[in-house]
């Protein structure tokens, strides 16, 4: 089961090429607005491109203008970030749903339903309506009820987005297991999601793919600012000079490659803000000056205008930092990963 | 968010009645003026019925006749109100076509149509010398019963399930779709179970207008006992002669109307807390 | 006091309050006046308040200009409705000056309820009358012909004047009609019968007149047997007796009823 799918939809500034394999989770990331919804409405079929074509295990889903396969022909199930579970049905009868509309019998249907509620950790609810369902479970009722399906491709749009942090952590794991096998993208704003679930990722921005690779590949070796910013890394780009890098800025840093890179080649370097010291002015370093804090649990996120760097919340009280205090930056060599651009 | 935290937190006492309405006073008074504006009326002609005669009033041949007579003909013209107003108002509520302002304005005429104009359209369109020139045979008949109740009370309907219709959206209907439901599968499983209140609203109200109807019904029909001549017509008739048989019959038609209401607003409730 | 205590106090004394709005208009309160006739023409003046019978619209009308004319400073203003619905009004309490009524039956409801002042008077007589939609598609050429199979012949509700005299034929004539529908009033089966929906109606012989071209009548002699008076009589709920005794003058005078004999109305 492999997908393809290249499309645009000027309306929406969406221009994408995207392939996957069968049995891979593509992880879609990208800033709000980027167009990922608007890709997962093509696929579904609720969203009418421009021109294009889509193919899903060499059925054409839609090839403009002369072939568009409606959403219900289409085996392909969408899962958004509200369960959106059909209140006038019990959670067995959401989840029992699609096998009953394509005419399965009632008895296998039931079966399918059972088996599904129990694979996602929700036959306890499964008598209960949508209404008396916290999120988590209703999220759990609706993946169960689009598996249930038996989809060829299963989207989904950001389905842990509305949850707690530990709900979601939970179903997760859930994920993780049903998606194993199955041909299906994801999209979200959560590297830990791409990491879990997703062998391969694609960067969309402004309604382009900027990046795409393996997930590790792409989120380690971000080529892209929002990559990286998605990744949590800090990415600067420059020239390869006998040290490390030439940023276009003029700022020198030493660094280490993966691989032989002439001198005065284009590169990018990528430095984990944990990596970086951050000390007072005036002492050895890069000069900066704070942007930003962003604090986090007991650390704070500490945006310069030149690297990012990661300090416990009392480093940075002591320091006395806010935005526009001058600092100097600190960073080993092998800390720097220096990759051709 | 740990479910420990709001414990110590003061608890509010289990009141089961609110300290206040949240309507004005002045609201209050309005609304009572209103009610009995409507309820006075029916009281006072409560109060003028002969009760020692009300049984021999109400159960003379020609008013069982007109009783049972209203009865069938309301409630064909409620089903062909459903089976027509269903479709018009899935139509004009999701379906975006040029001009559908305008044909909603159409649709909605007969609301605001004096009933013996709408009579005097229908007798122009199947009259014997209307449009169809008598090719069906309706009139003086049953059937022409029902036509002219389905023509008055088929805005109700659709009016108040359009407006559901719009409300409820079309998510849902997406879901269905991607999970492999068929568009008739859809309407049927999907779509209709999610606005039941406002069909059987829609109903009821399409019955009690259909009960009422009485000029689009006299012109276009005609008045002959057990045939045409429906409880709104016997109750004017009587009103020549027996001006007591008229009120107790009156009575008779407004306890069947709040009858169907109560019924079919009891009925709507369970379904309303279904879907909520 | 609390919120539903409130609510009830202020329904109660709303409640009363209509009542008494309501209850205030049934008197009336004389306030025209009524100056005496004097000799040389007709001199009664003031608005006299007419309540006739729906079949003398017309007729009754064009009285009321001529009396207008001749009674110069008079105003008449008329009632037309059914003639149960009037006497219904009356018993109620509505002021008028004088009640037409479409039959003696209806007239002696009037009496019994105690609105009539002094005793009635016939003024007009009408019969029956066949009117067909013109061209007479069914070709119908006499009574006996309404009741032949097929032929949607339309009449009044035996409840209404019209209805009862067409009874009556019935039973002279020995015909038994089986109508397509029985109407609660005159006017609708005349419009039946224009509109060509019905093959024959029976009406007043004064409603074919009134109708002019737009229904042909057949002849109908056995309509003769069977006449409808209409009495009229003096009502004193009104404010103007004088002028309303003047107007039964003039209509059971001969001006009055040149104008009745021109609209197909008999002798009373």
């Amino acid at each position: 089961m492999s997908l393809r799918l290249t499309a645009s939809l000027a309306g929406r500034g969406v221009s994408v090429d995207l392939a996957l394999a069968s049995g891979e989770t593509l992880a879609l990331l990208g800033p709000n607005g980027a167009g990922k919804s608007t890709v997962l409405g093509m696929l579904a079929g609720l969203v009418r491109p421009d021109e294009g074509a889509a193919a899903l295990d060499g059925t054409t889903l839609f090839d403009l203008p002369s072939t568009w396969l409606a959403p219900h022909r289409r085996g392909v199930a969408l899962l958004a970030q509200e369960a959106l579970l059909f209140p006038h049905l019990t959670a067995h009868g959401n989840v029992a749903f699609a096998a009953r509309a394509t005419g399965l019998a009632r008895a296998a249907a039931r079966e399918r339903a059972d088996d599904w509620l129990s694979r996602t950790g929700a036959e306890a609810v499964a008598e209960r309506r949508p209404a008396e369902l916290s999120g988590g479970q209703a999220q759990r009722v609706a993946i169960a009820r689009a598996l249930a399906a038996e989809p060829r491709l299963t989207l989904l749009d950001e389905p842990l987005a509305s949850l707690d942090v530990g709900v979601a952590a939970e179903l997760r794991l859930t994920l993780a297991e049903v998606l194993a096998d199955r041909t299906a993208v994801l999209v979200t704003h959560d590297v830990l999601d791409a990491y879990l679930l997703a062998d391969r990722v694609a960067v969309l921005q402004e309604g382009t793919v900027v990046e795409q690779g393996p997930t590790r590949e792409v989120l380690a070796r971000p080529r892209h600012p929002f990559t990286a910013e998605i990744a949590g890394l800090s990415l600067l780009t420059g020239r390869r000079t006998a040290l490390g890098i030439r940023t276009d800025d003029g700022l020198e840093l030493a660094g280490t490659e993966s691989e032989p890179i002439g001198a005065g080649m284009p590169v990018t370097a990528v430095i984990r803000p944990s990596s970086v010291g951050l000390h007072p002015a005036g002492s050895d370093g890069i000069p900066a000056r704070v942007t930003a804090l962003e604090p986090r649990d007991d650390l704070v996120r500490v945006r310069t205008d030149r690297l990012t760097a990661l300090l416990p919340a009392a480093v940075v009280a002591e320091l006395r930092l806010a935005p526009g205090s001058p600092v100097s930056l600190r960073v080993a060599p092998e800390d720097v990963a220096i990759a051709p651009d | 968010m740990t479910t420990s935290a709001r414990s110590s937190a003061s608890r509010r006492p289990a009141t089961s009645r609110p300290a206040t309405t949240g309507v004005p006073a002045w609201l209050l008074v309005i609304a009572a003026v209103g009610a009995l504006f409507v309820l006075l009326p029916v009281a006072a002609m409560v109060l003028q019925v002969d009760w020692a005669q009300f049984p021999a009033l109400i159960s003379s041949p020609s008013s069982v006749d007109a009783l049972l007579l209203s009865l069938r003909t309301s409630l064909t013209a409620t089903a062909a109100c459903l089976v027509l107003g269903i479709p018009m108002a899935m139509v004009l509520a999701r379906v975006p076509f040029r001009g559908r302002g305008l044909v909603r304005a159409i649709v909605l005429l007969p609301l605001v149509l004096p009933p013996v104009v709408g009579g005097l359209a229908l007798l122009a369109l199947y009259g014997r010398r209307g449009l169809l020139d008598g090719a069906l045979p309706v009139a003086f008949s049953t059937p022409a019963v029902v036509i002219a109740q389905t023509f008055v009370a088929l805005p109700f309907l659709v009016l108040s399930l359009e407006g559901a219709l719009r409300t409820a959206g079309d998510r849902y209907e997406a879901v269905a779709a991607t999970l492999g439901a068929g568009p008739s599968t859809v309407l049927f499983r999907v779509t209709l179970p999610l606005v039941v209140p406002a069909i059987v609203s829609g109903a009821v109200l399409s019955f009690a207008r259909a009960l009422g109807e009485f000029g689009a019904t006299l012109t276009f029909a005609g008045s002959l006992q057990g045939v045409t001549r429906t409880l709104p017509l016997e109750i004017y008739l009587q009103r020549e002669t027996d001006p007591d048989a008229a009120v107790a019959l009156s009575l008779v038609l407004i306890a069947v109307a709040i009858a169907v209401v109560a019924v079919a607003h009891g009925a709507g409730e369970p379904l309303r807390r279904r879907t909520a | 006091m609390t919120v539903s205590g409130r609510l009830t106090a202020a329904a109660a004394s709303l409640a009363v309050l209509l009542l008494a709005v309501t209850g205030c208009s049934a008197s009336g309160s004389p306030s025209g006046t009524a100056t005496p006739t004097s000799a040389a023409t007709g001199g009664a003046t003031g608005t006299i308040t007419v309540f006739a019978a729906a079949s003398l619209t017309s007729t009754f009308t064009e009285l009321g200009k001529q009396f207008e004319k001749a009674n110069p400073g008079s105003s008449v203003t008329f009632s037309f409705a059914g003639s149960s619905d009037l006497v219904s009004q009356l018993s109620a309490g509505a002021p008028a000056d004088v009640f037409a009524s479409a039959d003696e039956a209806t007239m002696q409801k009037a009496v019994a309820a105690g609105v009539t002042a002094g005793d009635p008077v016939d003024v007009a007589t009408n019969v029956l009358a066949i009117a067909v939609p013109t061209g007479n598609p069914a070709h119908i050429e006499s009574f006996a012909d309404l009741a032949k199979p097929g032929v949607a012949t339309v009449v009044c509700a035996p409840q209404v004047p019209c209805g009862a005299a067409t009874a009556k034929v019935e039973a002279s004539t020995g015909t038994t009609l089986t109508p397509v529908s029985q109407e609660s009033s005159v006017t609708d089966v005349l419009g039946k019968v224009i509109s060509g929906e019905a093959d024959a109606g029976i009406v007043y012989a004064t409603d074919v007149r009134g109708a002019g071209d737009k229904v042909d009548s057949v002849p109908f002699p056995e309509a003769k047997d069977v006449v409808n008076t209409y009495p009229i009589v003096a009502v004193g709920q009104g404010a103007n007796a004088a002028g309303g005794k003047a107007f039964i003058a003039f209509v059971t005078g001969p001006t009055g009823q040149k104008v009745l004999r021109a609209a197909g109305f008999g002798a009373p």
